[in-house]
């Protein structure tokens, strides 16, 4: 057994999820998709990167929110990730989420040697706040502004892999717009999302190195097509920086489904290609991941 | 100064390229006979009609109103806005919402609920994006107008 526990943040939203499904209110008011998925750092967006939407459905006089697992297996790892994420009003998302990395390969690599005997561990601290517009009805979209605050549970991984910190803090602006009708006659939604962050390989690998220690700007997009409301499919490019000298980072693309059969409940499959990871080359594999809003 | 990242340029290039409109606007009927024509129309917003008075989101905003008419003049509008040969008669949209306070939330249960009514008739997935598309822009003239509001342009 490993040490994790459900965040009782989370066992909150999933009380908060199963309780009214009988009922027929919905939880939020915004259209179906609108809010993305949990992220596996918890911010509403893609899989990957975030939106600017917030989570769940809440609109300006309503709250909500999302709970969210989700699991990435590639050739040596396995990412599992609970995340939680509130939003109030439409205006301001607290997110967060729980990051565990496993080596599932036995690799004779003697900086990975500590994976074997710790977990890594990462809390992912979020907010996000809408500064202006709305996804479909502003013509140039909608534009928020987040940070995420992310700190290893147990350090010895980012000390051994020559990290120079186990917290780390990345600062983000998106846009997003859902162009009604777009191509195909179907929705289509944009994202763009400039982050700042010096997290080798989100932060997992901990933060800054031997190669650089300073934050750098990277740019992540992503676009989905709906082709119902209940399905949506698409795909994302999120660019990393390089900052450990023992092994080289790569960026991380995507292609993904959602389906949303109900404002209550999206599911979301993808492929993701997360290149190099710790000096075990071409990570790619499935992701899978399954989300409640309130 | 923070260092920007290689490729950093070309993806931003390319994200406000693909945030540009995927195509124009070109006015046909099509839309119209996918919606049933004025019938179909009038069935829609027949539909929404009763769906409007089960949701109480929005309900109490619509107590006391002549039925009829709205009936009449949304379906106009609709019938209109699809590129139908309809002429909409009633009051311009800043005026007639002008002083109700309506909510994004609301105008977001509008939105759903016309979604269903299509749905419930068997409105293709386009034709209710093309409509819903053509909606959009009637926004700002809806939610959030103060009392004293000049009408639309
Ligand atoms: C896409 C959204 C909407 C469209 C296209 C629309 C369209 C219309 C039309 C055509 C009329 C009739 C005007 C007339 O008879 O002169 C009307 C009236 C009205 N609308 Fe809207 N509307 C929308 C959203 C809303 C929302 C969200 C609310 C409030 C929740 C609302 C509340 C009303 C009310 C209460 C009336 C009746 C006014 C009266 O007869 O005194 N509308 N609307």
């Amino acid at each position: 057994m490993n040490k994790a526990w459900t965040p009782p943040i989370l066992a909150l939203g999933i009380g908060l999820v199963l309780s009214p499904m009988a009922s027929a209110d919905p939880p939020g008011s915004r259209l179906w998709g609108t809010g993305g998925v949990n992220s596996i750092e918890g911010s509403a967006g893609g899989g990957l990167s975030p939106w600017a939407t917030l989570a769940g459905y809440a609109s300006d006089e309503e709250w909500g929110g999302t709970v969210a697992l989700s699991r990435a297996n590639t050739q040596d790892y396995t990412l599992n990730v609970q995340g939680a994420a509130f939003n109030w009003r439409n205006r301001i998302e607290l997110s967060f989420a729980r990051q565990e990395l496993t080596l599932d390969t036995l690799a004779f690599t003697p900086t990975l040697q500590p994976f074997g005997e710790s977990d890594l561990t990462q809390d992912v601290f979020g907010v996000k706040a809408r500064l202006a517009g709305d996804l479909i009805y502003s013509p140039y979209g909608q534009w928020s502004l987040g940070a995420q605050h992310k700190r290893h549970r147990v350090s010895e991984i980012p000390a051994a892999v020559g990290a120079e910190d186990d917290t780390g803090t990345d600062v983000y602006l998106s846009g997003s717009k859902l162009f009604l009708a777009g191509p195909f006659d179907r929705n289509l939604v944009v994202n763009g999302t400039l982050r700042a962050t010096r997290a080798n390989q989100g932060g997992l690998l901990g933060f800054g190195g031997d190669q650089r220690d300073s934050h750098e700007l990277v740019a992540e997009a992503s676009a989905g097509l709906f082709l119902r409301r209940d399905w949506l499919i698409g795909g994302e490019y999120r660019q990393k920086p390089d900052n450990l000298g023992f092994a080289g980072e790569d960026d991380w693309w995507d292609l993904y489904v959602a389906w949303i059969p109900d404002r209550r409940l999206t599911v979301t499959a993808a492929y993701v290609n997360l290149g190099d990871i710790a000096g075990l080359a071409s990570q790619d594999g499935a992701y899978l991941s399954v989300e409640g809003s309130f | 100064m923070m260092p920007v990242h290689r490729h950093t340029l070309l993806v931003l290039l390319l994200s406000v390229f693909t945030l540009m409109p995927a195509h124009a606007e070109e006015p046909s009927s099509e839309l119209y006979q996918a919606l049933g024509e004025r019938s179909g129309i009038e069935t829609i917003v027949k539909e929404l009609l009763g769906r409007i008075a089960d949701d109480e989101r929005i309900a109490s905003q619509f107590k006391g109103i002549d039925v009829r008419r709205f009936h009449r003049n949304l379906s106009d509008q609709l019938c209109q806005l699809s590129g139908g040969p309809c002429s909409y008669s009633g009051n311009d949209m800043r005026s007639v919402h002008a002083g109700m306070g309506v909510s994004d939330t609301q105008f977001n249960a509008l939105a759903e609920q016309l979604v269903r009514a299509m749905e419930e008739e068997g409105m293709p997935t386009w034709a209710q994006n093309r409509l819903l598309e053509r909606l959009v822009p009637l926004h700002e003239d809806i939610v959030d107008v103060p009392a004293e509001a000049a009408p639309t342009r």
